[in-house]
């Protein structure tokens, strides 16, 4: 064994390996206490849930070099303020129905899921919906029978109907609206927001 | 069968069970594969009867479960003759797997028939839990955590009763992480970004973390078998991997950390991370071709080692070098959720981790048929090993390079131009380069799947009748 030089010898690798691990696992650990904190609903970067009460914009911060959104005036969901447990049981609601549906098996959400269908991370300022006045019904209707009013821009594809009640529709457009207020660190990039009120 | 028992350990026998029902998992990922990419270009196929998302859902959950059974038989496969000794709990093995296929098979007959469930918690618990890989209701989650228990105690209880070694020890340690991490998947919470935060523990810490360990430990017992590479060798090579993996890949989770809410710091953090990946990847390239050379590929088992190259240079290529390739953020920004991605996850999957377990079901069936010869001059010049090999390997590039030049479309278009709306991710489908793009996914997924029923067939009939016994493997110090 003398001719093996240390760098090379099994003794010398197996000490680096247990090093180096727990080193970067004490890292992650202590950034995930962090992060977490830093993501808990109800903190800068993620509002809390009762968010769904304002209008919500996605603006260039010149700071930051990036868009990010900024709540607006309150801006009611479906005209009707919401206390802060109600909107946590409604966007609950949303989230519970996004994973029971499976969404994420076409769509993606955060960037994160199936290409086959649009992103739906600001879904809820996307352009199609025409404006900001017909946006809420526009969705409802859409959500809830998506065969009939997909308009597809001429790919033929269209969402299947998923049998959403009426209160299941309603509690996905407040999860897609709140999930429009997460910070995200400018993605998607030069997203040209649905015009609204208190547009600069 | 009286033969085989004899030829074989329990643990062996155990394990050709699970190589069984992941081939045929396998064979239904790449169908439902086919399904779902047909879609893509003829969306009224199947339309509100097995609608896409239902395909995509059985197609991503049986490549996870068959790689993971492959996983579970090659451990069990290796173990006594690791360990010097009997597996402890042959019974307990033999129960373990009948309960986690039985458990599996109503999954995918839930995902099937019942598809969707209606808003609440009971449908999590039951029916799918709507989050990308690891849809498997919670009912199904808590009995996969009981069957890596069971799993884990088989394994760590005999390496105690027998003899440890290098190994032996990264491999227990590592299946401790595995199994671990699984629960940080199993929870619901409206917080999207919390849900995502941990649900990619999961997804990355197994695949660029705790799997690429366990396939490092596989790896080295292969080269060992195949080629007669020293223990010394193997075990110092496995030593650098794990020191090189984890310590780019743990930190590399933050690659998936750039755009769901969480901070600005892992932007940093994480492209510097990941792009250091890649590094350990090619000294696993290096490893294995060197290691052929020098026994001047003169090889027990041809196919096996044939697929251990491939892993080799898979695993550099799809994880290494096409992860690379959209892990910096300034890329990322927008190749992320794109058809690129898909390019990615296909050669990764396919080159790290379909290849090794490939390898490892040939390396069962030598020894099942008796420890025949599987080297040189098979009958018929070995061309079902030889073709299967070449068509999937085919096929799997020409899908990639098809996938990534619609997602360099969609990146260009829908993300760079459209800023990501609706009407962009359309415009972008829409593209001529896009749609041809689809459509030469499809050509090359049938000759991927031309290759999969030409392995079936060699599966079934390698090494039958074969009469000359296995080459003796080289010695070398
Ligand atoms: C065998 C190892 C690997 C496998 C099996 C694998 C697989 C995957 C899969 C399936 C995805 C898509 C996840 C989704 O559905 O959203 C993904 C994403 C990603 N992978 Fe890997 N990967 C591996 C290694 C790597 C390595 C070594 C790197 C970097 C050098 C890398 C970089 C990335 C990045 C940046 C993404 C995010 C893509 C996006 O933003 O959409 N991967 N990987
Ligand atoms: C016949 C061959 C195959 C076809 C036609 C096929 C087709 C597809 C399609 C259409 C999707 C959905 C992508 C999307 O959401 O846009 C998909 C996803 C995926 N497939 Fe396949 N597939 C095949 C084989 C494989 C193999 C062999 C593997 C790996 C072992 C694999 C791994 C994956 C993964 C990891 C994803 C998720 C990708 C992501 O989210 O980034 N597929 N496949
Ligand atoms: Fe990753």
């Amino acid at each position: 064994m003398d001719s093996i030089p240390w760098w090379a010898s099994e003794g010398a690798w197996k000490k680096i390996a247990i090093w180096v691990t727990g080193v970067m696992l004490a890292v992650l650990i202590f950034l995930t206490f962090d992060t977490v904190n830093q993501i808990t609903a109800g903190s800068e970067r993620v509002p809390h849930y009762s968010a769904i009460n304002h209008r919500v914009y996605y603006r260039l911060d010149r700071a930051r070099g990036y868009q990010v959104p900024v709540l607006g005036d309150e801006a009611p969901l479906f005209g009707r303020m919401l206390s802060a447990d109600e909107a946590e049981a409604l966007v609950t609601l949303g989230k519970l129905t996004v994973q029971a549906k499976n969404c994420m098996n076409c769509h993606t959400l955060l960037g994160n899921g199936a290409y086959f269908a649009p992103d739906l991370t600001k879904s809820w300022l996307d352009p199609a919906w025409v404006s900001e006045d017909v946006r809420e019904e526009l969705m409802l209707e859409f959500l809830k029978d998506p065969a009939t009013n997909a308009r597809t821009f001429g790919s033929g594809r269209r969402m299947p109907h998923l049998g959403l009640s009426d209160e299941e529709a309603r509690a996905v457009v407040a999860f897609l609206k709140w999930m429009a207020t997460i910070d995200t660190n400018g993605f998607p990039a030069d997203f040209p927001a649905i015009r609204q009120v208190g547009d600069r | 069968m009286s033969a085989v028992a004899e030829r074989l350990t329990g643990g062996q026998r155990v394990a050709l069970h699970y190589f069984a029902a992941a081939v045929v998992l396998f064979a239904a990922q790449t169908f439902f594969g086919i399904i779902a990419g047909l879609q893509f270009v003829t969306p009224e196929l199947f339309y509100g009867v097995l609608d896409f998302s239902v395909n995509r859902m059985v197609h991503i959950n049986a490549m996870v479960v068959w790689l993971l059974y492959g996983f579970i038989g090659s451990v069990y496969w290796l173990i006594e003759d690791e360990a010097g000794t009997e597996l402890v709990g042959l019974k307990l093995a033999r129960l373990n797997f009948w309960v986690l296929t039985a458990a599996v098979t109503v999954v995918v007959l839930v995902y099937l028939l019942v598809q969707v469930g209606a808003g609440t918690r009971l449908s999590i618990w039951l029916i799918n839990e709507g989050r990308e890989y690891i849809e498997a209701p919670r009912w199904a989650d808590i009995g996969i955590v009981v069957c890596m228990l069971v799993f884990f105690y088989n394994v760590a209880a005999t390496f105690m009763k027998g003899r440890w070694s290098g190994i032996s020890g990264v491999l227990v340690l590592d299946l401790v992480g595995l199994a671990g991490i699984y629960l940080a998947g199993m929870f619901f919470t409206p917080n999207v970004s919390l849900d995502q935060h941990w649900w990619w523990w999961v997804i990355h810490l197994w695949v660029e973390a705790t799997w690429e360990v366990l396939v490092g430990c596989i790896m080295a017992w292969g080269l060992m078998k195949t080629l007669g590479t020293s223990r010394r060798i193997v075990t110092t090579w496995l030593y650098i991997e794990v020191a090189m993996m984890l310590g780019s890949g743990i930190l590399g989770l933050g690659h998936h950390y750039f755009w769901i809410g969480t901070p600005e710091y892992w932007l940093g953090i994480g492209g510097f991370f990941s792009a250091l990946e890649p590094i350990p990847l090619v000294a696993m390239v290096v490893h294995a071709v060197y290691d052929s050379g020098r026994h001047g590929f003169k090889s027990t088992n041809h196919p096996a080692l044939a697929w251990f190259i491939a892993h080799a240079f898979g695993n550099f290529f799809g994880a290494g070098v096409w992860g690379f390739m959209q892990t910096l953020p300034q890329i990322n920004l927008y190749t992320h959720g794109t058809q690129w991605t898909s390019s990615h996850g296909h050669l990764a999957f396919f080159g790290a981790y379909v290849t090794i377990n490939v390898a490892m079901i040939y390396m069962a069936l030598q020894k099942w048929r008796g420890d025949v010869w599987m080297s040189g001059d098979l009958p018929d010049r070995g061309f079902k090993w030889k073709w299967s090999l070449a068509l999937t390997n085919l096929g799997m590039l020409g899908m990639t390079v098809a996938l990534l030049i619609a997602g360099y479309q969609q990146s260009f278009l829908e993300r760079a131009v459209g800023g990501s709306t609706w009407g962009a991710f359309f415009a972008a489908q829409l593209d001529p380069w896009f749609v041809q793009a689809m459509v030469w996914r499809n050509v090359f997924g049938m000759v991927f799947t031309l290759g999969v029923m030409l392995l079936i067939w060699d599966f079934v009939t390698i090494g039958r009748g074969e009469r000359r016994p296995m080459r003796a493997a080289a010695q070398s110090a």
